[in-house]
């Protein structure tokens, strides 16, 4: 494998691993609202969650432009105040692959969430745990399956990510092309080699996650 | 109407292609600077006879060459660079008799309209507010295999490699220039009034540091529409077509060259 296929497979590995922390960082606790709290806006905030897993990735792709491009809403005062945009680097990679995984994972952990009993809730507030504990140590754990299929799903997207990433990354040989986009180029450049020790090579590791889940999931049931 | 007879409806308006009697449909594939002019030159092709349909397949040339390499259908082949159109020749894919040369384009830098950065000379380009410069990728992009000769020329080439970002073809470029993404970008002269509003020209790198850009068109030995896509080549070459190529900014082809 030639020194970009194996920077493209190292940034996409970076690339997915933060994407999927992030995921699970805001999509638990976010699953969590979703699943058990009723709040003004609920509606639209699963609206605005769930979009980019049915919009085109370049529809999201273009949204994330206007939004954190130089001139976007969030990025022109972030440009002018720091000179810097995150759009053609890596940090953007990430941002696109932790927006598209993101409805993988609230959608998958929230019915896993609302599976869970009432009733052992019920309980452990009743023996004087506060929400918050009751949320940490009775329903987040018997939704653990669940929560990890999700950050599975989340992975695998984020480790496949290509239109919305190309949009808002760019594609930079050792700065944001991920293998999607390596596989991408060498194609159209007919470095057939090049695209098929890629192809394998993530075939192989998206494999490997499936695999890992399973054997978690089977510990856990 | 039913939602079920709706549904059905639409479903065959979908599937079927419209048809038109006698209907002759032709594809080219074309370096996306010469959009425009190709499809101001295709209306007026369409209009000279009935029931012709041109399809487009815009692109950046090594793009469109891989696809042609590919088998993809396409009868005619316009190319923003020699290289592309001369791999294809090699291979046997295009009809060599039917090549020709109709046009010239320049290189030039741009800025996003309203920059207030001083850009005019390549040197210009190492300064420390310059942060990004948006080339096409070498690879497939001519704008970037001109851009990168005389970026090489000056020397530039190499200590300009972390701020360059590369683009899939010259159109995405002058797009990341407009939206004021990057300081700097190379286009050609004639891709400037597809966004006039939003950027203006810089400098114009010394036309002696880079070959001369020059457009091939061929037919493609696959094509089942040869006669029509050597009828769109001999307009290209024609006075109607040189005029209007013209007006859009192109120069003629040097002189003496043919293909």
């Amino acid at each position: 494998m030639s020194v970009e296929a194996l920077s493209a497979l190292g940034l996409s590995i970076r690339v997915a691993v933060v994407a999927t922390l992030l995921d699970a960082l805001i999509g638990i606790p976010l699953a969590y609202l979703l699943a058990r709290r009723a709040f003004r806006g609920r509606a639209l905030v699963d609206l605005l969650v769930t979009l980019p897993l049915v919009l085109p990735p370049t529809v999201t792709g273009y949204y994330l432009i206007i939004l954190l491009g130089r001139r976007g809403w969030l990025g022109a005062p972030v440009y002018a105040l720091s000179g810097w945009s995150v759009a053609f680097t890596w940090y953007a990679a990430v941002i696109a692959a932790t927006v598209m995984a993101l409805p993988l994972l609230v959608r998958t952990a929230r019915a896993a969430i609302e599976s869970v009993d009432r009733e052992l809730e019920k309980a452990a507030l009743t023996l004087g745990r506060s929400e918050w504990r009751t949320a940490l140590e009775v329903t987040l754990p018997l939704a653990r399956n669940g929560i990890v299929a999700g950050l599975v799903l989340a992975f695998a997207r984020a480790l496949g990510e290509f239109g919305a990433t190309l949009m808002l990354a760019g594609n930079i040989p050792g700065k944001t092309t991920t293998v999607p986009l390596a596989i991408y180029t060498a194609v159209q450049t007919g470095e057939m080699g090049e695209a098929v020790a890629l192809v394998l090579a993530l075939t192989a590791l998206s494999c490997v996650v499936l695999i890992l889940a399973g054997r978690l999931g089977a510990r856990a049931a | 109407m039913s939602r079920g007879l709706r549904i059905t409806v639409l479903g065959f308006l979908v599937l079927c292609p419209p048809a038109v009697a006698g209907a002759q449909e032709m594809t080219l594939s074309v370096a996306i600077s010469m959009k425009e002019a190709v499809e101001t030159l295709g209306r007026q092709f369409m209009q000279s006879r009935s029931g012709v349909t041109l399809r487009y397949n815009f692109g950046s040339s090594g793009e469109l060459q891989k696809q042609i390499e590919a088998g993809a259908p396409v009868d005619l082949f316009i190319s923003a660079a020699q290289r592309q159109m001369d791999e294809l020749e090699q291979k046997g894919l295009i009809t060599t008799a039917t090549r020709r040369v109709f046009a010239r384009n320049v290189l030039t830098v741009i800025k996003a309209a309203g920059s207030t950065l001083d850009i005019a000379k390549p040197a210009d380009l190492a300064g420390a507010k310059v942060q990004r410069i948006v080339v096409g990728n070498p690879k497939t992009v001519p704008v970037g295999q001109y851009a990168e000769e005389s970026l090489k020329s000056v020397g530039l080439w190499d200590p300009l490699q972390p701020k360059l970002v590369l683009a899939e073809n010259v159109r995405q470029a002058l797009d990341y220039v407009a939206r004021g993404e990057v300081e700097a970008g190379f286009v050609y002269t004639t891709d400037v009034a597809a966004r006039s509003r939003q950027v203006v020209e810089a400098f114009r790198p010394a036309e002696d540091t880079y070959r001369p850009v020059t457009y091939p068109a061929a037919v493609v030995k696959a094509s089942k529409q040869p006669a029509l896509a050597q009828a769109f080549i001999d307009l290209l070459v024609s006075r109607d077509g040189q005029a209007a190529l013209s007006r859009l900014g192109f120069q003629p082809p040097p002189a003496g060259v043919r293909r």
